[in-house]
């Protein structure tokens, strides 16, 4: 077999992946690079689905996948859009320079 | 046993790790790609042939098309040819190219050995990598799961309207004594 024997390094692989996103997007000051991060994330999550499926040999999993799927899509599509118009008001994706919202 | 394993995530780790450090969006977008492609292989390794292919359709292919054309727009310009030139040495692109080749060489090395696409009973239990045939993930998608298909269809229709009606690129109205563009 060509897969590993337990399920808790295929989780532990998860939870770095989501480790990895979390800090890419705590460190990055480009909000394109923040959204590039949000999306490890949400491999990450989908990765950890996929595993559980397969531990119990069920497809939920892999449902659970299609729908984090679709989210994504719709999150990226909204996320470009929003990058966009930061764009043309502000000529920079630094995420300091945008702080009208006073966050 | 399990070496394609563990060097398909050690792929993945190492290029999620290039993503997240790299300064050109271009790069972190090249290394993006490979990751999603480790993780389409960690997919079908245990034993998910149908999320492995949505996972290169759809992440590889039509996100990542949506990320390179925004940069494309973002970088409107002169320069734009330049510092293309500047940014496709072979510098650049060896060390994506190298990753993938790696899980390249692991499907041609499991296409040849592994009896995973042609399925089995899914629900036997007998280990990780026991696939999950695409049949019984239809079945529940379109049964115990249809409220969610339908909402997920709403949530994207309410993407697709949303980035129409935010991306629509309206003129900044200034005060004539502001705009210098034509002085009173």
């Amino acid at each position: 077999m060509n897969t590993p024997d337990n399920i808790e390094s295929i989780l532990l692989l998860a939870a770095l992946l989501f480790c990895i996103g979390m800090a890419g997007v705590m460190i990055r000051k480009n909000i394109l690079f923040m959204l590039l991060s949000v999306e490890v994330m949400l491999n990450a999550s989908g990765l950890a689905f996929i595993a559980a499926g397969a531990y119990w040999g069920q497809p939920d999993g892999q449902v659970m996948f299609l729908f984090i799927l679709a989210m994504a899509a719709a999150e990226v599509s909204i996320g470009l859009a929003l990058i966009l118009q930061i764009y043309h008001l502000h000529r920079s994706l630094d995420i300091d320079k945008i702080k009208e919202m006073n966050g | 046993m399990s070496i394609i394993w563990h060097i398909t995530s050690a792929v993945a780790i190492l290029s999620t790790l290039m993503v997240v450090t790299r300064y050109n969006p271009v790069h972190a977008l090249l290394y993006l790609n490979v990751s999603l492609m480790s993780l389409a292989l960690l997919f079908y390794l245990l034993g998910a042939p149908f999320a492995a292919l949505l996972e290169i359709i759809v992440y590889a292919g039509a996100i990542m098309v949506l990320f390179i054309f925004v940069i494309m727009l973002l970088n409107l310009g002169k320069e734009t040819a330049v510092q293309e030139k500047k940014w496709l040495k072979p510098r650049v692109w060896v060390g994506p190219m190298a990753l993938a080749l790696i899980l390249l060489l692991e499907i041609f090395y499991l296409l040849h050995t592994s009896q995973q696409m042609t399925g089995g009973p899914y629900a036997n239990g007998r280990g990780l990598g026991t696939a999950v045939s695409s049949r019984a993930v239809a079945l529940s998608l379109f049964q115990t799961y249809v409220i969610g298909v339908e909402m997920a269809a709403l949530l994207l229709m309410a993407a697709v309207v949303g980035a129409a009606h935010i991306g629509r690129h309206k003129k900044t109205n200034l005060h004539r004594f502001l705009n210098e563009d034509h002085p009173l």
